[in-house]
């Protein structure tokens, strides 16, 4: 039986890994921007330390993304 | 003459076309841009020195002499240097240590916070610097030691405050928790605490700095693979490629002082958090 191929990819898989692994720190991070856009809109005194905060968790959130670019790295 | 004509000729070329690979092809920057850098001086000795070590040392050596020169002669009406200066440091001392401390701890490790902002900002500003071009926080020595500084200064801060012991029972078991939670609690909060927050400040900085030069490569050596080797109305897309350069560089600069602020902040949170008597 011989095969005709329609449709091939060639390379490594892991160039779509950031993709995959930017999807959740995404959305996360606009969670956490858009509470603190609120909480500011609701209490503008306390914006100081609610940006603080907000920086806080948008660094842990973001750091996910950043293991997705080191996978490609390491996996290459 | 002709030699060194034909010479020049090969060195434009080579110039004029690093970015397009045998084949015509554009090739993408990779994890080369990091590692197996050529040593400029020492060779094979422990000090040799590369590119990214020497941006490291001039980095450093600029913000030693500017703060040096700006806070030599101090006085009550502060001149122009001085004014820069201290605004950098008051944004330290209020937004980060006096905020997330308290007033007595806060002035305690200021020293501290302020060295590893003023440091990593210096570092991650020559990512955007014409000529250095590479941030010197983007291979892993660097960021590794700063989150050490930052491990033993919590712990220090811990065990100083509060008593070595005190300091790994609050760690480790958090009041409030009903007591069979402690069996699944306390390894992952030894991993969390004592494993993954160095891990994981090392990391953030270093791959903030490491994606933001990737990204500025991409951008410009297109942007020349466009101009240089693409012939036709192709050629085009060499415009956009340039506008997005400018644009991540202007990005750039806002992630340079981010991740510096992010970085101080989190060790601050760190040292309040093993010093306070429960959490």
């Amino acid at each position: 039986m011989d095969s005709t191929i329609l449709a091939q990819i060639t390379g490594n898989i892991a160039t779509v890994g950031y993709g995959l692994a930017a999807i959740g720190p995404g959305i996360g991070v606009g969670i956490v921007a858009g509470k603190t856009v609120e909480a500011m809109a609701r209490q503008p005194e306390m914006a100081g330390r609610l940006q603080v905060t907000m920086f806080l968790g948008i660094a842990f959130a973001e750091l996910l993304a950043f293991i997705g670019v080191a996978t490609f790295f390491i996996f290459q | 003459m002709e030699t060194a004509l034909s010479t020049s000729a090969l060195v434009t070329a080579a110039l004029l076309r690093p970015f397009a690979g045998e084949d015509g092809e554009f090739k993408a920057p990779g994890i080369d841009e990091f590692v197996g850098l050529p040593a400029l001086f020492f060779e094979g000795t422990p000090f040799e020195i590369n590119r990214i070590i020497m941006v490291r040392l001039i980095a450093l050596t600029i913000m030693v002499v500017l703060m040096y020169l700006a806070l030599r002669k101090t006085r009550l009406v502060p001149g122009r240097g001085q004014g820069v200066a201290e605004m950098a440091l008051d944004f330290v001392r209020v937004q980060i240590a006096e905020q997330i401390l308290g007033e007595r701890l806060g002035r305690k490790f200021l020293p501290l916070l302020a060295s590893l902002f003023f440091a990593i900002l210096a570092m991650n500003i020559t990512g955007i610097v014409p000529f250095a071009n590479i941030a010197g926080t983007s291979l892993v020595g660097m960021p590794l030691t700063m989150a050490l500084v930052s491990y033993v200064a919590f712990i220090y801060a811990g065990i100083r405050e509060v008593g070595g012991w005190a300091f790994i029972k609050n760690a480790l078991f958090p009041p409030g928790v009903p007591w069979p939670l402690y069996i699944l609690l306390a390894p992952v909060e030894l991993i969390n605490i004592f494993i993954m927050r160095p891990v994981s400040l090392a990391l953030r900085l270093l791959l903030n700095m490491m994606v933001g030069h990737l990204l500025l490569v991409l951008a410009f050596s297109s942007t020349n693979f466009f101009f240089v080797s693409v012939s036709g109305p192709a050629a085009a897309f060499g415009a956009l490629t340039l506008t997005g350069g400018i644009v991540i560089t202007l990005f750039e600069l806002l992630i340079a002082v981010l991740q510096a602020y992010v970085f101080t902040l989190l060790t601050a949170v760190y040292i309040q958090q093993a010093a306070s008597e429960h959490h």
